[in-house]
């Protein structure tokens, strides 16, 4: 009936070639950081890339699974404590950090199990439980000292620059590669059967998406990557209070942050990212009244620009600079269409 | 697989509702590529049956098997990946996404096909459902009707061997309805079984070589069309309850 159809599947455009070799571009660029940059800039870009992993794992989980968490904290805070708790066993500051990702990620494994029976509001909340119950439990361990908190002394036995310079390239290790498997996971089959769940579980269920095992594997994910952030966060800071990173702060910064980049854009989670930082490098002196500001700015978005800010920009433009999805080229259908007819 | 044992059998359906029974002991046997058809006024269980026999809803009672393998136990995805399809009477389309991106779920996960492979199922089901010109139409700014084809079009994506199919002719004009007709009479020439749900009865009978009528959880009438439209308890159930 159709045999010999002729069609082309497009994923990729001029455009979202020239982007993807633009960004590989600034990435290998930023490489040369700490040969040219000030300690000040290396420092806030540091925490520029922490931003963009935060933003761009609470995309991965609310804009493309439809699992909105407010207890990320909980990754991100774990993260940073099994680090210290590493650490003071002797193992290698950095390697550390490494190695705490990869314990959340495995502990996300058997959370994702309770957690991902709850539905919507249940499990936003439930992850905030999560998140405090997770505080409660690291103030257990001697070595925190309570809320009085401690800090990754191992780090101090290297001189300054080098650190600067090894947290400084760490993060942005992190950033590319967590960025670049999370494109090419949302690129995959399995990136648009998640999106199918988000849309309707029922139905994805109902042409064999399995569920439960799709959901988890973009939670583990967004575990891991928190708990990146989380270390990496630490290292800049070097101390560790359990109050300031389970604080459910962290989850309002990166809920701003999508929303007003553009939540399940590619693109808008590292915009929003980006203006978060701007905003607080220029307003974050101003206190009580920079986090009213920062509310108020999501509450205006979610109303007027619900798709954020690169949402706007591409359904005005069209224009898809990391393209996940999937476009039929139409044209080479009808050529054929008008040839046979 | 035997071509000539039943490829779905379903005994002693039991579903209910709180206090509500909605399916009271339902059995059935379908032969792979046949055609049903399944009529019923409102609230007979049409529907609840087809979500019992996809994986969507467990039943209270009773045992299902597909293909001589039981799968009572298994979730609807995996009945899906074993060859049994549904549509949904009222659609559920993933409306952020593209009708192809709907659609290609299907294939890729549904059918496990490979990417080219999939590709080409999608455009194959786009293609008899008619909507290949809106291929890239995001599917929440389609219409009743196309949301009832994409319902089909990613059904059939799956690569069923039978399809399952919830009132998807409801509110079609004659020219459409005769495509649709036409889709479905492809579908069985490929070798697909259809199980049918319609209460536009005389669209049903150019497709259906069987007839199954229920009322009140019950399959009341199963046989040869025209015999089951002259049954006497279908006429009755029809004047008692809504007429179709
Ligand atoms: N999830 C549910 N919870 C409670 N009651 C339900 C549920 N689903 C269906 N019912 C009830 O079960 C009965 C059968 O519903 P079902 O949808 O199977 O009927 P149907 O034969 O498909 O009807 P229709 O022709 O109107 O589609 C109805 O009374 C309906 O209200
Ligand atoms: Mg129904």
């Amino acid at each position: 009936m159709n045999a010999g159809l002729d069609f082309r599947v497009e994923r990729w455009t001029l455009a979202s070639r020239s982007a993807v070799a633009g960004v590989v571009a600034i990435a290998l660029a930023l490489i040369a950081g700490p040969f040219v940059l000030g300690p000040g800039a290396m420092d806030r870009l540091t925490i520029l890339f922490v931003y963009v992993i935060l933003a761009a794992m609470w995309n991965a989980l609310a804009g493309y699974a439809g699992l909105v968490s407010v207890g990320q904290q909980v990754f991100l805070g774990l993260g940073a404590y099994f680090t210290i708790r590493l650490a003071d066993w002797g193992l290698n500051p950095f390697v550390s950090m490494v190695a705490a990702a990869a314990i959340v990620g495995i502990i996300a494994v058997p959370l994702s199990f309770p957690m991902l029976r709850l539905k919507n509001g249940e499990f936003a909340i439930g992850m905030w439980v999560l998140a405090e119950l997770a505080h409660l439990l690291v103030n257990l361990d001697q070595l925190v000292k309570g809320e009085t908190g401690t800090s990754l002394i191992s780090l101090n036995a290297f001189d300054a620059p080098l650190r600067r310079a090894t947290i400084y390239w760490l993060a942005l290790a992190a950033m590319v590669a967590l960025l670049g498997a999370l494109f090419v996971l949302l690129r995959s089959r399995v990136g648009a059967a998640i999106q199918a769940i988000r849309d309707n579980e029922e139905a994805a269920a109902s042409v064999g998406v399995r569920v439960l095992t799709t959901k988890r594997m973009i939670f583990v994910f967004a575990a891991f990557g928190a708990a990146m952030a989380g270390a990496l966060w630490l290292a800049t800071a070097l101390t560790f209070q359990p109050k300031a990173y389970f604080s459910v702060n962290w989850t309002a910064y990166m809920i701003f942050m999508v929303l007003v980049g553009g939540i399940g854009t590619f693109e808008g989670a590292i915009l929003g990212a980006v203006l978060f930082f701007l905003i607080e490098t220029w307003f974050g002196a101003a206190g009580v009244w920079y986090l009213i500001g920062l509310g108020a700015t999501a509450l205006l978005f979610a109303l007027v620009l619900p798709k954020g800010i690169w949402g706007a920009i591409e359904s005005r433009t069209g224009l898809r600079l990391l393209p996940v999805g999937y476009r039929l080229d139409i044209r080479s259908l009808l050529t054929k269409k008008n040839g046979t007819t | 697989m035997d071509a000539q044992g039943p490829i779905l059998v379903a005994a002693g359906l039991h579903k209910r509702f709180g206090a509500l029974v909605v399916l009271d002991g339902v059995d059935l046997a379908i032969a792979a590529g046949e055609a049903i058809g399944i009529v019923g006024p409102n609230g007979a269980g049409k529907t609840t049956l087809l979500s019992v026999l996809s994986g969507a809803q467990q039943p209270n009672g009773g045992s299902i098997s597909f293909k001589g393998g039981d799968v009572t136990a298994l979730s609807a995805p995996v009945r899906c990946r074993l060859g049994l399809a549904r549509t949904h009477q009222i659609p559920r389309p993933f409306s952020c996404m593209t009708v192809f991106e709907n659609v290609y779920v299907a294939a890729s996960q549904g059918g496990g096909f490979s990417r080219d492979e999939s590709y080409s199922r999608v455009t194959d089901s786009l293609a008899l459902c008619g909507m290949l010109d809106i291929a890239n139409r995001p599917a929440e700014a389609l219409g009743l009707l196309d949301r009832k084809r994409l319902e089909l079009a990613r059904a059939l994506a799956t690569g069923p061997s039978l399809l399952l199919l919830d009132e998807i002719g409801g509110g079609l004009t004659d020219a459409e309805a005769s495509e649709l007709v036409e889709t479905i009479r492809e579908l069985r020439r490929r070798g697909i079984g259809i199980v049918w749900i319609e209460h536009i009865v005389h669209v049903l009978l150019q497709v259906a070589e069987r007839l199954i009528c229920m009322n009140a959880g019950k399959i009341i009438a199963d046989g040869e069309p025209a015999s089951v439209m002259a049954n006497r308890e279908v006429v009755e159930a029809y004047l008692g309850g809504s007429a179709p």
